[in-house]
């Protein structure tokens, strides 16, 4: 796990959190799915509902997303939420 | 004391008080031109992810969207007019009124029927006053607009535009608001929303940065469909956010204007008050020297 995941999560009026870390795991439409280092590209729809973040010390961090979606590319995770907080 | 006089002491007094009042106006928008400025900033990650995304998804698949098909025939066409809920902004909202009515004048000459939606008490205001008639209005809040509000303009606009033309619904939509371009310059634009033109308009990707090949969940078709209508709450919402930032602005510079122009007629009046006074006095000496001359010579 040489590269940290890039992670940030915006909302409309602004950036909920950002910063590096391990592994993300949100919840799409689809279900829930968790996203390491190298992760191929995706656009994915979010529902409602938390995301986890595990920051590269271990630490975590947990956002409520409401209504957006989550792109993954070049390890970079954006996800981006019209409501957006953190827990 | 002489009436002349007392009528620019009272004029004086009254351009000192307006003073006060433009001079604390200036100075409040001043502040919250830098707010507004500031909300601007901090909506730029969001709506630069949303096309970011939007154009990841239009140019890697061919999906025919409703939102971005141009109808063949295109009956009639909806104006949404963002002014403010205050005037005191010198041609802030005339400016984004007669830029709404140019392009009103261009689509009925295009044989297109048109409907306006207002935000802002001043654009409900000069509909009333004309009695013209709005689908919606929405007032208030124009101060610091709220993505909620946004969203609910983006609502009424999509249940609009998917609405068949013989029932009511438009084929078009253009957004009209002023763009903060810097403290001294704000200018009406013009911009069509729907049906959606270029997807990469807000910000150009860098010709290098290539496009990863996405993988979509569930598929291209829904992620499209999900992400324009929040593609153009973005939008809105940047319209909104940029015109509340150009009502301060405009505000700001007027009350300057006003607060300068007071201090012009103090001056003036300071001027003219003083002459009254001194022609008052040499009047009187007058009068005093005319009386004893008169007394002296009847002795």
């Amino acid at each position: 796990m040489a590269t940290p995941l890039k992670v940030s999560v915006v909302s409309a009026d602004h950036e909920v959190w950002t910063g590096e870390a391990t592994m993300v795991i949100a919840k799409t439409v689809e279900g829930e799915i968790g996203i390491l280092a190298g992760h191929e590209p995706m656009l994915a729809i979010l529902a409602s509902g938390e995301i986890r973040i595990t920051k590269a010390d271990g630490a975590k961090v947990q956002a409520q997303a409401d209504s957006g979606f989550l792109s993954v590319e070049n390890n970079t995770v954006t996800i981006v939420a019209g409501t957006a907080s953190l827990i | 004391m002489g009436a002349q006089l007392r009528v620019y002491r009272q004029k004086i007094k009254s351009a000192q008080t307006t003073k006060k009042i433009t001079r604390a106006m200036e100075l409040i928008s001043a502040s919250r031109i830098q707010k507004a400025q500031a909300r601007v900033a901090a909506s730029t990650p969001y709506s630069r992810a949303i096309t970011r995304a939007v154009s990841a998804v239009a140019s890697y698949s061919n999906v025919d969207h409703v939102l971005t098909t141009e109808p063949e025939k295109i009956e009639r066409a909806a104006i949404v007019i963002f002014s403010s809920d205050r005037g005191l902004a010198g041609a802030f909202n005339s400016n984004v009124l007669k830029a709404s009515e140019q392009l009103a004048e261009l689509l009925r000459s295009q044989g297109k029927e048109v409907v306006y939606f207002l935000i802002g008490r001043k654009a409900s205001a000069y509909f009333a006053f004309r009695r013209r008639a709005s689908v919606r209005t929405w007032t208030g809040g124009t101060d610091s607009p709220q993505f909620e509000t946004a969203k609910e303009i983006g609502d009424a606009l999509l249940e609009s535009f998917l609405t068949p033309a013989s029932e009511g619904g438009v084929d078009e939509i253009h957004v009209c608001y002023n763009r903060f371009i810097s403290m001294l310059v704000q200018e009406p634009e013009v911009v069509r929303l729907l049906p959606l033109e270029v997807v990469e308009g807000v910000e150009e990707l860098d010709s290098k940065t290539v496009l990863p090949l996405y993988n979509f969940e569930p598929d291209a078709e829904k992620v499209l469909d999900s992400l324009l209508p929040v593609y153009i709450e973005s939008r809105l919402f940047n319209a909104m956010l940029q015109s509340a930032a150009a009502k301060h602005a405009a505000t700001q510079k007027a009350m300057k204007a006003a607060s300068d122009n007071a201090d012009g007629l103090i001056r003036d009046f300071t001027r003219l008050a003083n002459n009254a006074r001194q022609s008052e006095i040499t009047q009187q000496i007058s009068e005093i020297v005319g009386g004893a001359d008169a007394l002296s010579s009847a002795k």
